[in-house]
């Protein structure tokens, strides 16, 4: 240490050993991060149980934990969640599949480079914009054609949110596409098959468990998008497939009792983190299908 | 599927000519179609939001705090809780999440433990942001004894930012070409010299624009501060790391949820700023990419 004036000495050791340990710590806060939500949701979520039965949890079909006649069934919340989803997955699904096409078959590489970027500006909106977006715009033109659309509905936030996600799945599925061999598609031509039946029959079909990837992964963000259908869809836990009458997500519940001045250490304040639990477990099982799909079919087992 | 990586340009046979319009043709259009109406969608919802706003566009708009009567509110308050809440955010997030990269670029062996770490980031980019909203209400709120403070909206928000942070930062890091490494070590660096002096210095507009944009996707997130308990009425500007907060977001969402439809206005008004913002992270996360081509390529 004294002799500053070398400066042939070796490597210094203690330096890289501080820097190694500092930014190992660094690599370990995302474990921390993990551990730190299973912590916090599962701690919670026992003290709910302790409570509430799962047998009422999964059996009964009325959510009304903030009332006075509490019931504690999560079907509500869980369909309206499905109905969003299953609305925004169709819309993302159908546009964003034909211009996954459009862009990996058709269009000239030029036009493809300014397209791409464009369509992600899509992801980058913020939700509680496309909510604004929904409530004031989508929902009264819709009133215009459907009959009984409430103010607050599950098919205006579900369509808004399709587009939302539309960049992820057209991208997914365009790399998808472009990963179909050459081969396959020479194949193809060389047999005397149009653009079309190439596109149909060899195309598409190859290239299916990318697109299953990308519909996945498209179905776990519209599983937890929160603000389009915290504005959107209304605040109204109700067991029902109808897209047109108000209804309540399981993330639009958490926003609305994060909002309201629930005491911490209640009943209804843990209900938050039970439900908060459920969207945690569902979207990381579609999460891992997903990569797990993405990994096979990079390693080429699947396509 | 090495092919992905150095795919030959893809056969693509002419269009069949003549016969007007063919099956082909047809299909074509539908999806250009399809790729075009989002686009247009994306551009009424701009022009939607601007004729709602236009009329609440004013000065007093950008230096009022909120209030009941909707021609007065404005979002001072708001902005600068935003202000503040991504500096501290970007403060903490940056360190660590640079850390991490360099880490697991450049330090991590090969062991279970690394490829521990990078399933766990890639998992985290995946989980919904208002899980993150109920970790740090959990975790920063309540055990760590922050209350409801601009502090704890912040740590929340930089958990939420870290996979982000780290997984630009790495691609940044693998820009920088070996032999700039070699050299380096040629000299006589040990490692972390040559990470200071070479790497970093080479890659840091890499990774500014990496973090700039993630900066952009957070001045807009919601959801996760809302659980945490950010405020949606402060009349003051926060003075401390522990003082409430607001942010604009949360401004917006509180104007849309009212039913009075002049506060829709408020909202709309609130969107243009909040677009302006992100419009103008964007630029600057462009105009670094630019420069950083224009350096080394």
């Amino acid at each position: 240490m004294a002799s500053a004036g070398l400066s042939l000495k070796a490597p210094r050791p203690r330096t890289e050993r501080v820097v190694y340990w500092v930014l190992l710590v660094c690599g370990l806060m995302s474990i921390v991060t993990t551990v730190g939500i299973v912590a916090v949701l599962l701690g919670e979520t026992v003290g709910f149980f302790q409570e509430v039965s799962f047998a009422q949890f999964f059996g009964d079909t009325q959510w009304t934990p903030l009332f006075a006649d509490k019931h504690f069934g999560i079907w509500p919340l869980l369909t309206a969640t499905l109905l969003t989803t299953v609305v925004a997955v169709v819309t993302a699904l159908g546009l964003g599949l034909l211009a996954a096409v459009y862009l990996s078959e058709f269009a000239p590489e030029r036009l493809r480079r300014v397209l791409k970027p464009l369509l992600e500006i899509l992801a980058g909106v913020p939700t509680v914009v496309y909510g604004y977006f929904a409530l004031t715009f989508v929902t009264p033109l819709l009133q215009k054609f459907i009959p009984g659309l409430a103010g607050f509905n599950a098919l205006s936030p579900g369509l808004v949110m399709g587009v939302m996600i539309l960049p992820i799945i057209a991208s997914l599925s365009e790399d998808a596409l472009y990963a179909v061999p050459a081969s396959l598609r020479e194949g193809a031509y060389a047999l005397g098959a149009s653009r079309l039946s190439a596109i149909f029959r060899v195309i598409l079909p190859s290239a299916f468990s990318g697109i299953g990837a990308a519909v996945i992964l498209g179905v776990s963000r519209a599983v937890g998008e929160t603000m389009i259908v915290a504005i959107a869809a209304g605040q109204q836990p109700r067991l029902t497939l109808d897209p047109r009458v108000p209804i309540e997500t399981l993330t639009a519940y958490i926003v609305q009792v994060s909002l309201g001045d629930t005491p911490t250490g209640t009943l209804e304040y843990s209900t938050i983190f039970a439900v908060g639990m459920t969207l945690f477990l569902m979207t990381l099982a579609l999460n891992l299908v997903a990569s797990r799909l993405r990994g096979r079919i990079l390693k080429g087992e699947l396509r | 599927m090495s092919a992905t990586a150095t795919a030959p340009p893809r056969v693509r046979p002419a269009l069949t000519e003549g016969m007007g319009f063919s099956g082909e043709r047809i299909f074509q259009a539908i999806c250009l179609i399809a790729t075009a109406v989002p686009l247009l969608l994306l551009l009424v919802l701009v022009v939607d939001v601007l004729n709602d706003a236009w009329p609440r566009l004013t000065w007093q708009f950008l230096t009022s705090f909120p209030s009941r009567h909707p021609e007065l509110a404005g979002v001072l308050a708001a902005l600068a809780g935003s202000a503040y809440l991504i500096l501290l955010t970007a403060a903490m997030a940056i360190p660590v999440g640079v850390g991490a990269a360099i880490y697991l670029e450049e330090y991590a062996p090969p062991s279970r433990l690394t490829r521990l770490i990078e399933l766990n980031i890639n998992n985290l980019a995946g989980v919904p942001s208002i899980i993150y909203g109920l970790l740090g209400l959990g975790l920063f709120v309540r055990v760590l004894g922050l209350g409801r403070s601009l502090l704890a909206g912040a740590a929340t928000m930089a958990l939420l930012l870290l996979p982000m942070v780290i997984l630009a930062s790495r691609e940044a890091l693998r820009t920088v070409p070996h032999s700039l490494r070699e050299a380096g070590y040629a000299l006589g660096a040990d490692r972390w010299q040559m990470l200071r002096r070479v790497v970093l210095p080479t890659c840091i507009p890499g990774i500014l624009t990496g973090i700039i944009l993630s900066l952009a996707r957070a001045i807009g997130e919601t959801a996760p501060l809302i659980t945490v308990g950010a405020l949606t009425y402060v009349a003051f500007l926060p003075d401390s790391l522990l003082s409430p907060f607001t942010v604009l977001p949360i401004q917006i969402f509180n104007w849309v949820s009212r039913p009075q439809t002049a506060f829709h206005t408020n909202a709309a008004a609130g969107i243009v700023i909040l677009l302006v913002l992100m419009l103008i992270l964007n630029g600057v996360a462009i105009w670094l990419r630019v420069r950083l081509q224009r350096r080394y390529l």
